[in-house]
């Protein structure tokens, strides 16, 4: 596989969150606002590339039984290097993201990756693959979020778009909008793929 | 902080219900809710261990990272004391109440990386719980937790006799039926109010 195969099949063909269903609780949480989207989605990307590269390079001395604890303990590594440079440069964003940048840890895609790429393949290759998984994941985060502010807030990246006349959409600032939402994201995009095999 | 314990058990099952309105334990929530009986299984696993590890962890942070200056090393230290619980739990449980790992047992190594418990660790430390209300606030969302779980597979086994349009079959549906879920519990909202 060349490098443009793998960054567009972990981008878009198996698309972490809606093909494969991972890391679905950060992309619901942080979606109310698209620079809280943006952010967490740079957040991922970095750990991410960093943690796939870290895994590709061991990955001939990692005893297999400990593979797993040893895949944790890198991606927590990296998680903490985000979430001080978060809480350093932009206090505001990394207190209404609160918990979420620590639970980048369990967030299903990185281990996923860990486990499904990085620990097979050379280092430049995984670079890419976190790479494009992180991208993935983004783009999600922000369509949903866009949606979202826009509707609930009547703004975008905090500019506001609709004015005073706008009825600001409660719904869309509260919890079950994000379900509704990446609901209606998945059916699109299966349904896209459903039509391109049949033609 | 002065929330009582007792309201904020019942603020964590019902107001801020750890699924429906913080999204947590999403993966392992799409993912075995297919049946009621499992489903049960799981989510009373999640709330043992989440009360077990979100006490040890309120130790660990308060006695030892905090007078060691360590704090940044949270959430390394987290997961750890979380996986070594689970990993103990394991072999406990397979060693004495062999009849309850079968039924407990598979579901143990899926807790580990259940962001619900991981989470929940989170938040007591930011949001500044005494050790009582840790207890109170954990054993809340493991419960609320198993609510979800339960009322979703019980609709999902319903849902499996209707037709679905293909590409709302799976995750979709139950996106969906999560969302009006979480509609519903948004009603309870207001009634205490726990930040």
């Amino acid at each position: 596989m060349n490098k443009k195969d793998i960054f567009l099949t972990s981008a878009f063909r198996e698309n972490s969150v809606w093909k494969q269903i991972l890391g679905i609780c950060s992309s619901l949480a942080v979606t109310n606002l698209m620079l809280n989207s943006l952010i967490m989605g740079l957040g991922v990307i970095f750990t991410l590339i960093c943690a796939n590269f870290t895994i590709s390079l061991i990955r001939n001395y990692t005893p297999r039984s400990v593979r797993m604890m040893a895949q944790t303990l890198i991606i927590g590594a990296y998680v903490i290097i985000v979430d001080i440079f978060l809480r350093v440069n932009i206090p505001e964003v990394s207190k209404q993201l609160g918990p979420y940048v620590g639970l980048i840890l369990t967030n299903c895609i990185l281990m996923g990756r860990a486990e499904a790429f990085a620990a097979k393949n050379a280092p430049v290759d995984s670079v890419i693959d976190g790479l494009g998984a992180g991208i993935g994941y983004t783009l999600v985060l922000l369509t949903i979020a866009s949606i979202r502010e826009l509707f609930g807030f009547g703004s975008l990246f905090g500019f506001t778009l609709l004015g005073s006349w706008w009825t600001r959409w409660s719904i869309m600032v509260m919890a079950p909008s994000a379900f509704f939402l990446l609901a209606v994201l998945i059916w699109l995009i299966n349904d896209y793929y459903y039509k391109v095999k049949t033609g | 902080m002065t929330i009582s314990p007792f309201i904020l058990f019942w603020a964590a099952i019902f107001t801020s219900n750890i699924l429906l309105t913080n999204f947590l334990g999403m993966c392992s929530y799409l993912s075995v809710s297919r049946e009621v009986e499992s489903s049960f299984g799981l989510g009373i696993a999640v709330t043992f261990v989440l009360i077990l590890t979100s006490a040890l962890n309120w130790l660990v942070y308060y006695y030892i990272l905090v007078p060691l200056n360590l704090v940044y090393l949270e959430y390394i230290v987290f997961i750890i004391v979380i996986a070594a619980t689970v990993q103990l739990l394991e072999l406990l449980i397979e060693r004495f109440t062999p009849a309850l790992y079968y039924t407990l047992g598979i579901f143990l190594p899926l807790i580990t990386v259940n962001c619900a418990i991981f989470g929940v660790a989170l938040f007591m430390i930011i949001r500044r719980y005494t050790f009582l209300q840790t207890l109170a606030y954990s054993a809340g969302s493991g419960l609320g937790w198993l609510l979800a779980i339960l009322m979703l597979a019980g609709i999902r086994t319903r849902i499996r006799e209707k037709m679905v349009p293909t590409g709302l079959a799976g995750t979709g549906i139950t996106l969906i039926t999560t969302g009006i879920m979480a509609l519903a519990f948004v009603g309870f909202s207001g009634i205490v109010n726990v930040q």
